[in-house]
């Protein structure tokens, strides 16, 4: 029997996809249950309680959490949100229900021991409700009271050998594609990086000291699977600098149909048989490619690395074998002028361990934004207001063609003074001698 | 919201324990929550976090930021965090009796 009467999320529960209504009323049940006999330690009817007051807010159309809350651990000052529901007496069960951020592994592959291992802590300690996982990558532990969040820790650290995550004006997890691990596009390796970035950073992650929040995301290549580029104040892309790889065969294969382009991806649907020339060679945004007589050609110091061709065609064309990666800055939700993807700062850097190149570049970043940012001004935003050469005459890079999608079109041009004959100090009086009043 | 008494006099306060008025504060209250923002003893240098961050709020109507504070006390980060446990917002701001930090934390 449900404690409290839900309706309307009652009619969540049909349907195809996965109802997180079901999950939740199942969970509730095996709580009561308590077939493992766990000393639960926090209200047996949370779950109960989070129906019931998610109900509410379907009913009324507003949330029921109160503004804010600033809890956590010792020796941290971020990885938990604090949490109150704002009708404590009628949902007892969620008058807390903070959430833990816990660290996860880069490119989340898991193995089942472990996260029965996490799952029984979560169920013991907490509501054994996840979010798998937060959109910064963390596991999400969601619900727990304050006096259970030391006694997580604990364990996590103690047993699991398990951190938390970040949160507050600091460096939030980082996170990655499953790089090559499973993916022949990635040109470096995103987990490996992702992780060595974690590890040097810890203390940035947990203490904030920054002007605000600050995330690193990395992507094997410019497909985008963790969305770097939108994502994150510093985003790393893999990319590479030499040839295409081209195997004839295989491109003969894709034209005479035995292999179906884009790996099968576009199999539900009649497109026709493939058409090299329309699907590859005229979709090429610099139309660097020919395919005459059979065989297949790229020019490429006009090739802008999209992916396209290697999407359409991955058994005949692979990535180059200089490899690397590119920098991209400033990436932001609109909060508080405006949405940025990251611009390019670093057209093409080594991304070999220990990546030290990577790192410097991170540091003179931080050196600056620590310094000048303000109060809550993301990266993005202060090269914003700075401008974007400031930031390349402190990471000590020269200014190239890359930078720009287009030169500028208004003439308001600041020049510094020792680059102009004679400064800025002038006498009037000497100019009047020419020019009379 | 719970009201606190400590030593004859009483404290307003939210769930995590920040004061509700900035009014309300006197040095019983450092007192009182030393403990539960592990603190056994205060120092001078606990005292010059406390009383920086409550001149700079009469003065600002907002909580220095990180880098102010370090900059002002001379204290690295690492030592504030010696000093208060839960760092500089959830530690050393409740016991000076600033509001509690917000945004996105």
């Amino acid at each position: 029997m449900a404690k409290h009467p839900t309706p309307l999320l009652d009619q969540l529960e049909s349907g195809p996809w996965p109802s997180f209504v079901s999950d939740l009323k199942h969970a509730a049940e095996v709580r009561h249950k308590n077939p493992k006999g766990i000393e639960l330690q926090i209200p047996e009817d949370v779950i109960d309680d989070l129906l019931g007051l998610l109900e509410m807010s379907y009913e009324d159309g507003t949330t029921h959490w109160k503004h804010g809350g600033i809890v956590g651990v010792f020796g941290y000052g971020g990885g938990v949100i604090g949490r109150y529901c704002d009708q404590p007496e009628k949902f007892p069960g969620v008058a807390h229900f903070h959430t833990v951020r816990v660290a996860q592994p880069s490119g989340l592959f898991y193995k089942a021991e472990y996260m029965e291992e996490l799952c029984d802590l979560w169920d013991f300690r907490g509501s054994g409700m996840t979010n798998m996982h937060g959109s910064t990558g963390d596991i999400i532990w969601l619900g727990t009271t304050t006096p259970q969040l030391e006694e997580i820790f604990y364990e996590l650290t103690h047993k699991h050998n398990q951190d938390l995550g970040g949160s507050g004006s600091n460096l939030r997890t980082p996170a990655c594609c499953i790089g090559m691990s499973r993916c022949e596009f990635a040109c470096m390796d995103a987990q490996h990086i992702c992780h060595t970035f974690t590890n040097e950073y810890q203390d940035m992650l947990h203490r904030p000291q920054f002007p605000y929040k600050f995330k690193f995301k990395f992507d094997g290549c410019p497909n985008g699977c963790v969305a770097s580029i939108a994502r994150s104040d510093f985003s790393i892309i893999g990319t590479w600098k030499d040839d295409i790889k081209i195997d004839q065969a295989a491109v003969k294969a894709y034209v005479g149909g035995e292999i179906p382009p884009n790996a099968g991806a576009h199999a539900g649907r009649d497109w026709g048989k493939f058409d090299i020339q329309k699907e590859v060679i005229d979709l090429c945004p610099t139309k660097c490619m020919k395919y005459e007589g059979g065989k297949l050609t790229i020019e490429t110091a006009e090739c802008y690395r999209c992916m396209h061709c290697i999407n359409v065609m991955p058994k005949a064309l692979r990535v180059g074998d200089e490899r690397g990666a590119s920098i991209l800055l400033g990436a932001k939700a609109p909060i508080l002028d405006g949405a940025q993807m990251s611009s390019l700062l670093v057209p093409f850097i080594p991304c070999e361990d220990p990546y030290d190149e990577i790192k410097e570049v991170v540091e003179l970043v931080w050196d600056w934004w620590m310094e000048e940012g303000k109060n809550r001004e993301r990266l993005g935003e202060t090269i914003k207001r700075l401008g974007f050469q400031k930031l390349l005459e402190v990471t000590n890079i020269k200014p190239m063609a890359q930078h720009v999608r287009e030169p500028r079109t208004n003439p308001y041009i600041f020049w510094k003074e020792d680059e102009v004959p004679g400064g800025w100090s002038r006498d009037i009086n000497e100019y009047r001698k020419l020019h009379q009043r | 919201m719970a009201t606190i008494e400590f030593k004859g006099k009483t404290f307003e306060v939210d769930e995590d324990g920040f004061l509700q008025r900035f009014e309300d504060w006197n040095p019983d209250w450092v007192d009182y929550v030393k403990e539960s923002e592990g603190i056994k003893e205060l120092s001078e240098e606990h005292n010059k976090v406390i009383e920086f961050l409550q001149d700079y709020y009469k003065k600002n109507g907002i909580a220095p930021m990180v880098r102010i504070l370090s900059k002002v006390t001379g204290f690295k980060l690492k030592h504030i965090y010696e000093l208060f446990p839960s760092g500089p917002g959830k530690g050393a701001c409740k016991m000076a009796g600033l509001p509690k930090p917000t945004g996105c934390v």
